[in-house]
C-alpha cells in the first residue's frame, strides 16, 4: 500500500556535528525521515540519541557551535540552507514548534497576550486589536479556563499544564502545516500529560496539520503516532508503522527499549519485622503568618501524616508535583522544620537540631533526584563516597576508607578504578550509582529515595531499580521511595501512599492499591499512567 | 486601587519604617566614632589660650558629658537642624550642605545615566559578538575601569583634556562643558561594572529557552534581541543601581576635589580633617538617607521590569 498524501517534511542524510574543546562530536549521523500531510510521526530515542537535534536543524535553532549538512525540505523547498530572513517567514507560520520546558519557554517578562500576538502580527499582519481577538479565540480553542482573564496574565501566574496549552495555542495561531512537538509533556504530571495529548489529537483531527512528535516515552508513541522512527546514537535504528514497531520489533535496540519498562514485584516484610522509622502527625508549614503590614504567606505543605516503615519494607510515596511528597521525606530526615513525633530506631528525633541529629544520620540516608546537581563537581568519586565516613567513622584509617570505597563502588556496579574521576565524566545512570554508593557506604538501615530514577532513561532506570532491589535484599534495607512514576513504584514497593495537597488520599498494600484503587483520584492517576491509549481514543 | 498597588504601598511603607532604626544606628556609630578619634575642632598649630578654648567649648556645648551632646544632636536633628559648623562659624551645617547638594546630585545623576546607557550598550554588543574583537575590547575596558580608581582617572582626564589639549575646562560647575570631565571620571568605574553585568546576563538571556521560542516563531532578529533578551539582561544592572549610588557618592568626594566643584564632597573631606563634628555628621546623614532611599527606589523599580517580583 503506498501513501499518496503529499510530503510535508523530508529529511535526507542529515548529519549534525558540534565543535567542542575535545574535538567535533557527531550528534546526528545520516538520518533520513519524512512526514506526510495530516500524519502523526514520532521520533523516539533515549537521551543523546540526537532526536532533538534533527528538528533543531530543521528550525535553524542549532547552537552556535553546531553544523548541519544533508538536505531538509519543506514542501520541496530546501530549508536547511535558507537565509534566516526567508526561514523566518516559515517558522512560526507554516512550521511551528512546542518545547519540553513549559516553565521556561515563555518569556517571563511579558503577558500571555503580548507573546501570543507577536507571531500573529509579524506573520499574519494583524493589527493589535485583531491579534487580541484571535488570541482569545485560540485560548478558547486550547480550553484554558477563564481565557479572558488569562490575556493579561504573566507566565508565572499559570500552571505548567496551562503554560503548555498557551504554547500549543501559539503554535496553532497561524494555521500551521507542521507542528513539531519536542517532549511536550515530559515536564508535566501524568494527568496533565494525558489532557495535553488528548488536546493535541483532537486539534489534529479538527485542523488537519501534520505532527512530528519527539519523545523518549514509548507509552505516548504507542498511543499517539501513526508511524515511528527509533533513533539511537545519531542513527535511525528502526522505522515503520507504530503497531509493527511495537509488536514485531526488528532490531535488538528496539526490543531492549520495549523490555525496559519497569517490572518485578516486592513481597511485604514479615509480620514480625520491627518498625524502624515512625512518624506521627507530621506537619510542615512554609512561609510566615500575617504580621505588621504583611499578609500571611503560610502554605501547609504536609498536613498531619502518619507513617510506619518496617525493616525490609519499601513504602512508595506517589503524588503529582506540589503534593508534598518530597517535603514529607525531608521532614522525616529533619532537614526542614516540622512538627509531629518522629521515632527512628527507638530514639525520638523529631525537632532535633543539626548537631543532635548527626549521630542518627548514619543509619538514615537519602538519595536525591538530580544526579547532576547533587554531586559536588569539584570532588573525586572517592572523596564523594568516603566523605560520610570521615564524619561518622572518624577512627577509620585512610587505607581502610579506601577499601570500603572500593567495596561499595563494586557493590553498586561501578569499576573501583573510577574512584579518582570527577562526576562530569559519568553518565546520568552512573552518577546515580555514585549517589547510592555515598549512602550505602555508611551501612544505613533506612534510605529515603527522592525520585532517584526520574531523570534517567527507561533502560538505565531499569538497571538502577535492579540495583536498589539487590542492595535491599543483601543488606536488609528499608526504603521510602518517593516518585511520581507509578510504574517504578509498583515494581519496587510493597506498600503505597498516594498524596495530594499535603495529605494522604489513599494507602495500602501495592497490589490492592494498583488493582483496586478506592478513590477517584487514584483511579485517574492510574488511567493517565497505564492506559493512555484508551484515554486518547475513548 | 489594585491589589498589587496596595501591596507595593504597604511594602514601601514597611521598608521606610524599617529604615528608621538603620539610620539611627548609622548616626550613633558615626557620632561616637568621630569622638573616639584623637584631636578636636579647635586643635590648631598655635594652641589657643585656655580661657578662649573653654569659652569655645561652652558655646558649642562640648563641655557637657558626651551622652548629653549626643541627645542634643539627635533632638536638633529631629527638628531639621544639623547644628552649627565648628569651622565655618557663622553658618549652620544644613545651610552649607543645602548649597552643595544640588551640584553633587546633578553630578551623580548624570554619571549614573551615562554609566547605565554606555554600560548596557557595551555589554549588549559584547554579548552579541562573544569572543570577537569588540567583546575583548569591552572586557578589557571593564577591567581597566574597575581597577583604576577615580583619583587616578580624574587628574589624568583633567591633565589631558584641559591642560594639554585645552578642549574642556578643568574646573567649575554650571555650564555643559564644565560637566563633561567630572561626569566621565565619576561614571567610568560604573560603566565598567554595568557593562560586565549586562554582558553576562545577555549571554545567558540569548541562550534561554524563551529566546529560543522567539526565534522558533520567526520573529525578526532585532525584536528577539531588544524585546526578549535585553529586557531580561538589564535586570542585574538595575539591581546594581543601589550599590552604584553609594559608589557614586563616595566617588564624587574625590572628583569634586579634583575639579574643584562646589558640591558636598569637599565639606566631607575638610570636615573630617578639621574634626568639624557636625559637618561630618551632616554629610553622613545625607549620604545614608540617600543610599537607603535609592535602594528602596530600585526595589520598587524592579516591579516595573519584572512581574514575578512580589511585595508581600
Amino acid at each position: 500500500m503506498t501513501d499518496t498524501r503529499e510530503m510535508v517534511l523530508e529529511v535526507e542524510d542529515l548529519h549534525v556535528s558540534f565543535e567542542t574543546p575535545d574535538g567535533p562530536v557527531d550528534a546526528v549521523r545520516g538520518v533520513s525521515l519524512n512526514v506526510r500531510a495530516g500524519e502523526t510521526v514520532a521520533i523516539v530515542g533515549e537521551s543523546g540519541s540526537g532526536k532533538s537535534q534533527v528538528m533543531m536543524s530543521a528550525m535553524g535553532l542549532l547552537a552556535s557551535n553546531g553544523r548541519a549538512s544533508g538536505r531538509i525540505r519543506y514542501r520541496g523547498r530546501d530549508i536547511l540552507n535558507m537565509p534566516p530572513s526567508e526561514l523566518n517567514r516559515l517558522r512560526g507560520a507554516k512550521i511551528t514548534m512546542i518545547f519540553q520546558e513549559p516553565m521556561t519557554s515563555l518569556d517571563p517578562l511579558f503577558t500571555i497576550e503580548s507573546q501570543m500576538s507577536e507571531p500573529l502580527r509579524v506573520h499574519g499582519g494583524l493589527n493589535r486589536k485583531q491579534a487580541s481577538w484571535r488570541v482569545l479565540e485560540l485560548l478558547k480553542l486550547v480550553q484554558i479556563p477563564d481565557p479572558e482573564k488569562r490575556l493579561g496574565a504573566y507566565p508565572h501566574e499559570l500552571s505548567g499544564g496551562q503554560r503548555q496549552r498557551v504554547m500549543i495555542a501559539m503554535a496553532l495561531a497561524n494555521d500551521p502545516d507542521l507542528l513539531i512537538a519536542d517532549e511536550p509533556t515530559t515536564a508535566l504530571d501524568v494527568t496533565i500529560q494525558a489532557e495535553i495529548l488528548q488536546l493535541l489529537s483532537d486539534l489534529q483531527a479538527r485542523l488537519g496539520m501534520s505532527i512530528l512528535f519527539i519523545t523518549h516515552d514509548l507509552g505516548i508513541v504507542e498511543a499517539f503516532a501513526d508511524r515511528t522512527y527509533v533513533m539511537c546514537r545519531g542513527r535511525v535504528e528502526e522505522q515503520g508503522p507504530t503497531a509493527d514497531v511495537f509488536h514485531a520489533p526488528k532490531t535488538d535496540y528496539t526490543k531492549m527499549l520495549l523490555a525496559a519498562e519497569p517490572e518485578g514485584h516486592k513481597k511485604p516484610p514479615r509480620e514480625t519485622a520491627p518498625v524502624l522509622l515512625e512518624g506521627e502527625d507530621i506537619q510542615v508549614t512554609f512561609g510566615l503568618p500575617a504580621g505588621f503590614l504583611r499578609k500571611s504567606t503560610e502554605l501547609h505543605a504536609v498536613r498531619g501524616i502518619d507513617i510506619a516503615l518496617r525493616e525490609g519494607q519499601t513504602i512508595g510515596v506517589v503524588g503529582e508535583s506540589g503534593s508534598g511528597k518530597s517535603t514529607l521525606g525531608r521532614a522525616l530526615l529533619q532537614m526542614i522544620p516540622s512538627t509531629g513525633r518522629v521515632v527512628c530506631m527507638g530514639s525520638e528525633i523529631g525537632g532535633l537540631d543539626r548537631k543532635a541529629m548527626r549521630p542518627h544520620r548514619k543509619g538514615l540516608q537519602m538519595v536525591f533526584q538530580d544526579p547532576y546537581g547533587s554531586l559536588s563537581p569539584r570532588m573525586t568519586v572517592r572523596e564523594i563516597v568516603t566523605e560520610g565516613l570521615l564524619v561518622h567513622e572518624p577512627g577509620l584509617g585512610a587505607a581502610e576508607r579506601d577499601r570500603r570505597a572500593e567495596e561499595t563502588l563494586r557493590d553498586v556496579g561501578l569499576d573501583p578504578s573510577v574512584k579518582n574521576r570527577f562526576p562530569h565524566e559519568f553518565s546520568g545512570g552512573q552518577r546515580q550509582r555514585i549517589a547510592i554508593a555515598r549512602a550505602v557506604i555508611l551501612r544505613p538501615r533506612i534510605i529515603i529515595l527522592d525520585e532517584p530514577t526520574s531523570a534517567l532513561d527507561r533502560s538505565v532506570q531499569k538497571q538502577v531499580i535492579d540495583l536498589l532491589r539487590r542492595l535491599q535484599i543483601e543488606n536488609s534495607l528499608s526504603y521510602i521511595f518517593i516518585s511520581h512514576d507509578l510504574a517504578v513504584v509498583r515494581a519496587l514497593s510493597d506498600y503505597v501512599m498516594v498524596m495530594r495537597n499535603g495529605a494522604v488520599v489513599e494507602q495500602g498494600p501495592v497490589d490492592q492499591l494498583f488493582d483496586a484503587p478506592k478513590t477517584e483520584y487514584t483511579r485517574e492517576l492510574m488511567r493517565a499512567a497505564f492506559d493512555l491509549r484508551s484515554l486518547l481514543t475513548g | 486601587m489594585h491589589r498589587e498597588e496596595i501591596d507595593i504601598l504597604r511594602y514601601a511603607l514597611r521598608r521606610l519604617l524599617g529604615a528608621v532604626p538603620t539610620l539611627f544606628l548609622i548616626i550613633t556609630a558615626a557620632f561616637f566614632m568621630m569622638r573616639i578619634a584623637p584631636g578636636g575642632p579647635f586643635d590648631q598649630e598655635r594652641t589657643l589660650e585656655a580661657t578662649v578654648l573653654e569659652n569655645l567649648n561652652r558655646t558649642f556645648g562640648l563641655d557637657k558629658p558626651l551622652w548629653q551632646q549626643y541627645a542634643m544632636y539627635l533632638n536638633n536633628l529631629l527638628h531639621g537642624d544639623m547644628g552649627p559648623s565648628f569651622v565655618f562659624r557663622d553658618k549652620r551645617v544644613h545651610e552649607i550642605l543645602g548649597e552643595g547638594l544640588p551640584v553633587s546630585m546633578q553630578l551623580g545623576f548624570l554619571a549614573l545615566l551615562l554609566a547605565l546607557f554606555i554600560g548596557v550598550c557595551m555589554g549588549t554588543v559584547a554579548a552579541l559578538r562573544q569572543n570577537s574583537k569588540a567583546d575583548y575590547f569591552v572586557v578589557a575596558l571593564a577591567t581597566f575601569g574597575i581597577t583604576v580608581p577615580p583619583f587616578v582617572v580624574a587628574p589624568v582626564l583633567a591633565l589631558v583634556f584641559a591642560v594639554f589639549l585645552g578642549w574642556l575646562p578643568a574646573q567649575g560647575w554650571g555650564r555643559a562643558d564644565q560637566m563633561v570631565l567630572p561626569v566621565i571620571a565619576l561614571a567610568l568605574p560604573q560603566v565598567a561594572v554595568i557593562a560586565r553585568l549586562t554582558r553576562g546576563a545577555m549571554i545567558e538571556a540569548l541562550r534561554s529557552d524563551h529566546v529560543r521560542t522567539a526565534k522558533a516563531y520567526g520573529l525578526p532578529a532585532s525584536m528577539v534581541v531588544i524585546k526578549h533578551a535585553l529586557r531580561a539582561a538589564v535586570l542585574p544592572a538595575i539591581s546594581y543601581l543601589g550599590p552604584a549610588a553609594a559608589a557614586l557618592l563616595t566617588g564624587s568626594i574625590v572628583v569634586e576635589q579634583v575639579f574643584n566643584l562646589p558640591g558636598i564632597g569637599r565639606y566631607f573631606v575638610q570636615g573630617a580633617l578639621n574634626r568639624d563634628y557636625t559637618m561630618v555628621m551632616g554629610t553622613v546623614v545625607i549620604v545614608a538617607v540617600f543610599v537607603i532611599l535609592f535602594n528602596l527606589m530600585v526595589d520598587l523599580l524592579f516591579a516595573v521590569f519584572d512581574p514575578r517580583v512580589r511585595y508581600d
